[in-house]
Formats: structure tokens, sequence, C-alpha cells
């Protein structure tokens, strides 16, 4: 799969009711890449998400996405927003969830339900979750509803896949099985997923890139650049040591306690 | 025709039932509103909106009070205030925490304005209690007419809006981001729950307005495993509940509101027990 370009910001800045969240930002982005997007609560990491559907306006600077402006309602955009509130008494099954993404933005009723159904079935089968597709929504565990917003938002077959914090509240078992699940779609869909989360670890065997959102700035660099124990000190401006085992495993130490003042 | 008696060949009696105005204008007139109260009844619980049913049923009061007293008709003054509520509410932020609160602040005073409204009126027993209870076995053959083009206009905009609606019902912020126009749409659907709250006022009035746009679809919630199958099933509920009180009322002194609300309740209790044991 040959390489693109998909999002390409210059000097880019954003602000939120006149207070810059982080600013003068560059980095490119290809298609097929695995990217974590970190940073501590309240660093804009969800609103580079917002920016990029084109919900918000950016204050200054260029941002290129997918060969154009950011626009609202780009089908080539998925997006898994870190809350979701399934009412527990629904029976409304999961794979009418993931076709409500595939047409619940056009006007009047569907007229063609068995295809529409046949779509979300597969992307059902894409995140492994065909045997969700007539189990009712308010009886899936929280792993399992993350799989069906990750159908539901890969429905209408986009090329850059938007999770924020797919990885809360999922125990170990699930987190590992989630990040394997993206990394397998980055590869076989050839999607570009930036996954915002807070801890590195688990996602390090599988990450391409990282975005790093410190105190107004963007930093983007591969693990290995920016897992060193210099450049994080830098970033976060606290110590900060990263550890290699003899099998070339991080650990990044300092980090989660930092970031759990903050929640 | 003069002492109606129940003869077990339901059909006849039925047919029986219709050879009176006043029982083909409750017929009409329940069928509309149990129709779209079953499909708007099911966005509200899936919306989690019942306290703006509850709200602006009660809002509608105010509003039929204060048309009463002018010597207006009920249903515009109905019309007119949960229309404005709708619209007021849905401007609300969704978010907010208080958002509750500062509803039921301003529904308190217009409440209390209602009051005062039914107070000053001197035919006031009579109007307050078919406000608040219902009196569908009164309803003029124009008001009938009224509730068929309300009826009309509110399911065909739902059906424009449908697959929009139920997109920013189950999932706003996806919607939201998949260019879904959700600000409009949430005002829409707030106008569509004041129409249909104004026409089911009719029916069983603001306090039982729940038995109707409520618990069907709540009922339905619970076994329908998509929206479609939800909304028919919703609108069967009602539909039956309805038919059954106007049945019934037809050889009973008691008010029709009194067998809709039992009828709906008991299904409801039921359907709850029956998920208890499969659970």
């Amino acid at each position: 799969m040959s390489l693109r370009t998909i999002i390409t910001a210059k000097n880019l800045s954003v602000a939120y009711t006149n207070r810059t969240i982080w600013s003068d930002a560059n980095f490119e982005i290809s298609s097929g890449k695995f990217i974590a997007v970190l940073g501590p609560n309240g660093a804009g990491k969800t609103t580079l998400f917002r920016l990029l559907l084109g919900l918000i306006p950016y204050t200054s600077g260029e941002l290129s996405i997918l060969g154009g402006k950011p626009k609202r309602g780009n089908p080539r955009v998925g997006y898994v927003p870190q809350r979701h509130t399934i009412d527990r008494d629904t029976a409304i099954e999961a794979l009418e969830m993931v076709r409500i993404g595939l047409s619940g933005n056009r006007w009047g009723v569907s007229l063609s339900p068995e295809k529409e159904r046949q779509m979300a079935l597969e992307s059902l089968r894409i995140v492994g979750a065909e045997e969700l597709a007539h189990r009712p929504l308010g009886k899936l565990s929280g792993g399992e509803l993350q799989r069906v917003f990750l159908a539901e938002a890969l429905v209408s077959k986009p090329d850059l896949l938007l999770l924020d914090e797919p990885l809360a509240n999922l125990d170990i078992r699930r987190e590992k099985n989630l990040i394997q699940l993206a990394s397998e779609i980055v590869k076989s869909q050839g999607v570009t997923v930036l996954l915002i989360a807070h801890n590195i670890n688990p996602l390090l065997p599988v990450l391409d890139s990282v975005m790093y959102i410190v105190e107004g700035k963007i930093t983007t660099g591969t693990p290995n650049k920016i897992f060193t124990s210099e450049a994080l000190t830098k970033l976060y401006g606290t110590p900060i040591e990263v550890l290699r085992d003899s099998q070339g495993r991080v650990a990044v130490l300092g980090i989660e306690e930092e970031l759990h003042h903050h929640e | 025709m003069n002492n109606p008696s129940f003869s077990f060949n339901i059909w006849n009696d039925f047919i029986h039932m219709l050879g009176y105005d006043f029982m083909l204008h409750a017929f009409c007139a329940g069928t509309i509103v149990a129709i779209v109260a079953g499909i708007i009844g099911y966005f509200v619980v899936i919306r989690r909106s019942s306290f703006a049913a509850h709200a602006l049923s009660h809002i509608g009061f105010t509003g039929a009070a204060g048309s009463v007293l002018l010597g207006l008709s009920p249903l515009s003054g109905l019309l007119t205030f949960t229309v404005g509520g709708g619209i007021f509410m849905a401007t609300l932020d969704r978010e907010s925490e208080n958002r509750d609160v500062q509803v039921g602040t301003v529904l308190a005073f217009l409440l209390g304005l209602g009051v005062l409204f039914i107070s000053l009126y001197s035919g006031y027993a009579t109007e307050a209690y078919s406000l608040l209870f219902g009196e569908i076995l009164g309803i003029s053959s124009q008001n009938v007419f009224i509730t068929l083009i309300a009826g009309i206009l509110i399911l065909c905009v739902t059906a424009i809006i449908y697959r929009p609606l139920l997109f920013t019902s189950l999932d706003q912020d996806v919607a939201e981001a998949r260019g879904v126009p959700v600000r409009m749409i949430n005002i829409i659907f707030m106008i569509l729950l004041a129409a249909a709250v104004s026409i089911s006022v009719q029916v069983v009035g603001v306090l039982l307005i729940f038995a109707l746009l409520v618990t069907p679809a709540a009922i339905a919630q619970y076994i329908a495993r998509s929206p479609m199958q939800g909304i028919g099933l919703s609108v069967a509920i009602s539909l039956l509940v309805t038919w059954f009180g106007l049945f019934i009322s037809f050889y009973q002194p008691y008010p029709v509101s009194f067998f809709i609300t039992a009828a709906v309740f008991a299904l409801y209790i039921f359907v709850r027990i029956i998920h208890a044991i499969k659970a």
C-alpha cells in the first residue's frame, strides 16, 4: 500500500473562548498509520479531534485533511467519542446501531434496509464482533460496546479513524484486545488511526508514531525518538524516566502519575 | 339505542357504539392520538426526554386555561404554549446539569399562572377537570378535524427527519460529527413533541400524559430489536389501550382516562415481570 499524506498542519493554532489551547503545530500524517495522541487532561487532545472533524474552527495556520479543508460530515473521517450513554434497558440490537452510522445523516426513511444491514454486518465482521450483531445494546459489556462503536465508525469506510480514549474503563485483557484490533484495522483497511490514550505502555508494540500535546505545543515523532528520558523530561518539564528491558520493550515512568494529578 | 348493553359480540357492540356521534368522534380522535403518541413517544424514551414531555403538558395547561379565559378554544392555547415551551427547552444546553431545575422553576411559575386563569374563569370545575384528566368523550367534530391535520403534519415531518432524528437520539456526538444538524433536529423534535402533547391532552389530560406518550414506548423499548419494530409496537400498544379504554367507558360511568392508564400500567408491569424472569 503506497503511503500518501492525509493530514497536513502548518503553524496551526486553536483557541477555545479566547484562550489558546495549543499553537504553531506542524505535522504530517500518512495513510495506514497507528498514532497515539498523548498529553495531560485539558491539553487539547479532544480539541484536535474536533478540529479534524470540522466541528470547531482553527484560529490561524493551515490544515488540510484528505485533500481538503476539514468539513463536518466527511464520511471519510470516522469518530468514536469518549462517552457514549447507552440505556441499559434498550433492546435495540448492535446491528441497528452500526447501521445508523451508515445512513443516519440522510433524510427520510431507508428504502434499502436489507443492503444496509449487510454492510453493517460486514463492518461488525471487520471488528470481530459478528456474534454481537443481534444482541441488545443494553446487555453488552464495555469492551463489546467499544467494538460496536468501532464498527459504527468504520461502516462509512473512512480513511481516518479518530478514537477518543477507547481504552478507558477496560481491564488489561480487553485493553490489549482492543489495541490489537485497532492495529489489525490499520493494516487490513489501510486506515490511519489516531487514538487518544493515557497509558502509552500497552500501545508501544504497535505504534507508528506518537503525538504529544503538552503546554500548548504538539510534538510528533516515532516512539523511539519521543521516548527518551531527555525528550519527555523536556516536554513535561518534570523528571521522567524511560526504561528499556532486554527485549527492547519500553516503560515510561513518571507520566502516569503526572496525568493522574490532573484527573 | 337507549340502553347500551354489552353483548359479547364485540364487533356488533363496536358498530353500535359508532352509531353515537360522541363515540365516533372519540374513536377517531383517540386513534389519531394513539398513533402519534406511539411514534413520538418512542423517541421520547430513547432520548430520555420524558421530563420534557411532562413539562410541556403542564405548560400546555396554562396555555389552555388562558385561552379558555379569553373565550378561545383550549387547543389553540395548548399548541401555542407547548410549542413555545418546546423551542425554549431545545435551546437549553443539553449537558447542563441544572437544566431540569431551570425547566422546573419556570414550570412551577407557569402552573401557578394556570391556576390563576382557571380561578378567574367562571366555569372553573369542569374545564379544569377536563384539561387535567382529559375528556375525549366530549370532543367536537371541529377538534377531531384539527387533531387529524396536526396528526398528519406530525407524521410527515417525523418521516422526513426520521434517520437524522434517530441518529441524534441514539448517538448525538457521532451524529454531529457526521454532519447531522443536531441543533435543528432537536428543535424540530421539541416542536413535534409539543404538538403531540397538545393533541394527547384531549384524551388523557395533562396529568396523565405519560400513559400515552411514555409508557407504551417504554414497554416497546424493552422488547423491540430495531427502532422500526419499537415504533410499530409502541403504536400498537397505545392503540390497544386507547380502544380498550373507549370501549369499556361506553358501558361504565367511569372516566376513559382511568381505563387507559390502568390498562397501560398493567401491561407495563406484565412486561417488566416477564423481563425480570427472563434475565
